[in-house]
């Protein structure tokens, strides 16, 4: 896992006091709210609706159990006891006080954390594939990558004011598990046809009131040119990005106006001027970062006999959860284990400081010091040895944690919504709870398979609802809650913005109007076909005539 | 009948609180100074705006109450949703109760 260098250590410690100071002042008068709202925004504190919100950042999704003891201890000692896991693989936090934020940013600068880059009109959190570094159909490990687009971006000093927030994700594995399609950009790790290792570079992808599926501008990239490409497309943007108009600031709207030949030429054009002066990271210090990404010292003999088969059959519920939650790694005899944070009831992505403190303690027992938060709002154990998933599994039942509902219906995806968010329209955590609590019986979902549902508060889409198979927006209309469902969204390989079915439900009806969608889906599927298939297939219509026959 | 109180964010931790009868800040809707017109009101929100300057309260507003006599409560979800909190509410704090 990536340490701080010394650079970085004083960086953060800085800007840690630098926020001491700025806070002290706005507390004793000298500053405005005005003048204090954009520094506050520049270290992840937002004020939402009943208290101030702080999100940190979780870089590519990836934690030791160190950090995440130190997020445990931040939820006791400075929130109600729970944090929230966000769709950008970071986590939040929603009662924080500001007179306590500097303590608290110095307690995660302990474990190289901040709050950095998680706001604002800056390069984001880079995301990456969940399974980074494990995956069974992984080319190369993204996370060198997110973390030298990291270290170029985090004090690029033109990239600190973009026209809007800008999002990157990398994925090194032959299935997009990491949005990258709905993205700014989306970096895909690949081999051309003499079986070199380079980058396909996306652009312009986006959901939010306008959502956009990223194009290709480049097949091929060689890795060494990776920043000097990524700074050409993020100049051409600084130049011709809209800033009169935040509707119309994303690098999507660009896209979409000039159109992603003019734009691929733009920035080729850019690239050939901006190479020659460019330094790229130097190789001994790519090599440097990537020591820190080396495979854990797996055991070669753990392949031989996990007694895994005797277990699965011995104990059906385990078997569920295998079969569920539990994927193919790289290295035999190992696998990756998802922690659904999605229980029966629950609220999507949150988890509580004992389940914190308890996952610490399995990914230091069972997965080499490491695990990962999925921009899903799950948590990842990336290296189990197959012979620990038994014990492993009795661990997290025993804490709640061994929901068998990985990619299910109660899987959902929710943002905060109205409950916490203050651009909300409406809520969205009683929405998914109802349909989690409606859809309950496992052995229905399970037979209702692969379905991803996803919520969001308002049109800014943090629920991710345009890539949901089910996506539900939630609106406002002459001052009552109402829902709108699309239909039809992916955000894998085959990105998909989902289509609106018809006219919004009442709070009372989205859960029935769900449950008829499902039900459309079952009746007319052919055997085992999926929904997202089924749909494809069908297209809307029957799901419309089926919701809207009463009316 | 409408009436209009004072509600923001508490400058220290961000809560939700209402312009009192005695000039101060509440957490509780049931202290806030009430107003019936528009004249009222603009004198509310001045009376918030020095509450600002002063360091202590953040991004004032009215909301607009109703007031039958009975319950005393916000027209608006959101305005419920702030005065009660989350219906989850997971710390054992204040329950929400139904808010729609
Ligand atoms: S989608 Fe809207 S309501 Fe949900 S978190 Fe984003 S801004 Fe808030």
């Amino acid at each position: 896992m990536y340490r701080y260098d010394e650079f970085d250590h004083a960086f953060v410690h800085q800007r840690v006091a630098q926020f001491r100071d700025q806070v002290a002042r706005r507390l004793s008068g000298e500053l405005s709210e005005d003048e204090f709202k954009p520094l506050r925004l520049m270290n992840g504190l937002y004020l939402q609706l009943h208290a101030y919100m702080l999100r940190v950042a979780i870089p590519y999704g990836t934690l030791s159990s160190r950090q995440m003891r130190c997020l445990a201890h931040i939820a006791r000692r400075y929130d109600k006891g729970y944090g929230h896991i966000t769709t950008r693989q970071n986590i939040q936090y929603n009662w924080i006080k500001l007179t306590e934020v500097p303590d608290l940013l110095a307690d995660l600068a302990e474990v190289e954390m901040h709050a950095i880059q998680t706001s604002g009109n800056c390069i984001r959190n880079v995301t990456a594939d969940h399974f980074a570094g494990a995956a069974a159909d992984e080319i190369e490990d993204p996370r060198l990558w997110c973390e030298i687009i990291r270290q170029w971006s985090t004090l690029h000093p033109e990239f600190s004011f973009l026209p809007r927030k800008f999002k990157i994700a990398v994925s090194g594995a032959a299935k997009d598990r990491a949005a990258l399609r709905v993205h700014d950009i989306g970096v895909q790790i690949c081999r051309n046809d003499a079986g070199e290792i380079g980058f396909e570079v996306m652009v312009g992808g986006g959901q939010g009131r306008t959502p956009m599926i990223a194009k290709t501008i480049r097949k091929f990239l060689p890795k060494a040119e990776l920043l000097s490409y990524l700074e050409s497309i993020l100049r051409v943007y600084n130049q011709l990005g809209r800033r009169d108009n935040m509707y119309k600031a994303r690098i999507k709207i660009l896209v979409h106006e000039m159109g992603a030949d003019a734009l691929a030429e733009m920035v080729e054009a850019e690239w050939r001027q901006v190479r020659e002066g460019f330094v790229d990271l130097p190789e001994a210090e790519v090599a440097r970062i990537e020591r820190y990404f080396a495979p854990p010292p797996f055991d070669p003999a753990a392949g031989s006999d996990s007694g895994l088969d005797t277990a699965r059959r011995a104990d059906s519920e385990f078997d569920r959860w295998l079969e569920q939650n539990v994927d193919a790694h790289r290295q035999p005899g190992y696998a990756i284990a998802t922690i659904s944070l999605k229980s029966d009831g629950g609220v999507p992505g949150d988890i509580d400081a004992a389940q914190m403190e308890a996952v610490a303690d399995l990914a230091e027992r069972f997965s080499f010091d490491e695990l990962r938060a999925t921009h899903q709002q799950n948590l990842v154990l990336p290296h189990v040895r197959k012979g620990d998933l038994y014990e492993l599994w009795q661990s997290l039942k025993a804490h709640g944690l061994a929901i068998a509902n990985r990619g299910l219906i109660s899987d959902i995806i929710a943002c905060p919504g109205m409950d916490y968010c203050s651009l909300a329209t409406a809520r969205s955590i009683p929405v998914a709870q109802a349909i989690s609590a409606r859809f309950q019986d496992l052995a229905r979902q399970k037979d209702i398979g692969d379905l991803r549902l996803n919520i969001s508060g308002c049109i800014n889409a943090c629920g991710h609802h345009h890539v949901g198979h089910i996506g539900i927006l939630g609106l406002e209309k002459k001052g009552v809650e109402n829902y709108q469902i699309t239909l039809g969204g992916r955000a894998d390989g085959e990105a998909a913005i989902g289509a609106i079915v018809g006219p919004a439900f009442s709070a009372e009806d989205i859960v029935g109007a769900v449950e008829t969608v499902v039900d459309t889906y079952l009746d007319l599927r052919e055997t085992g076909e999926p929904f997202i298939d089924a749909y494809a297939r069908l297209g809307r219509e029957p799901f419309k005539e089926r919701l809207y026959a009463a009316h | 009948m409408k009436l209009d109180i004072v509600s923001a964010n508490r400058l220290t931790d961000g809560r939700v609180v209402y312009l009192t009868r005695d000039d101060g800040w509440s957490e509780s809707i049931i202290d806030g100074r009430s107003a019936a017109t528009k004249e009222e009101s603009a004198d509310l929100l001045a009376d918030a705006e020095r509450a600002v300057e002063a360091g202590i309260v953040v991004a004032p507003y009215l909301v607009s109450m109703a007031d039958d006599g009975g319950a005393f409560a916000p027209l608006h979800f959101r305005e419920r949703i702030r005065l009660f909190g989350p219906k989850h509410n997971r710390d054992g704090g204040q329950p929400a109760g139904r808010v729609a």
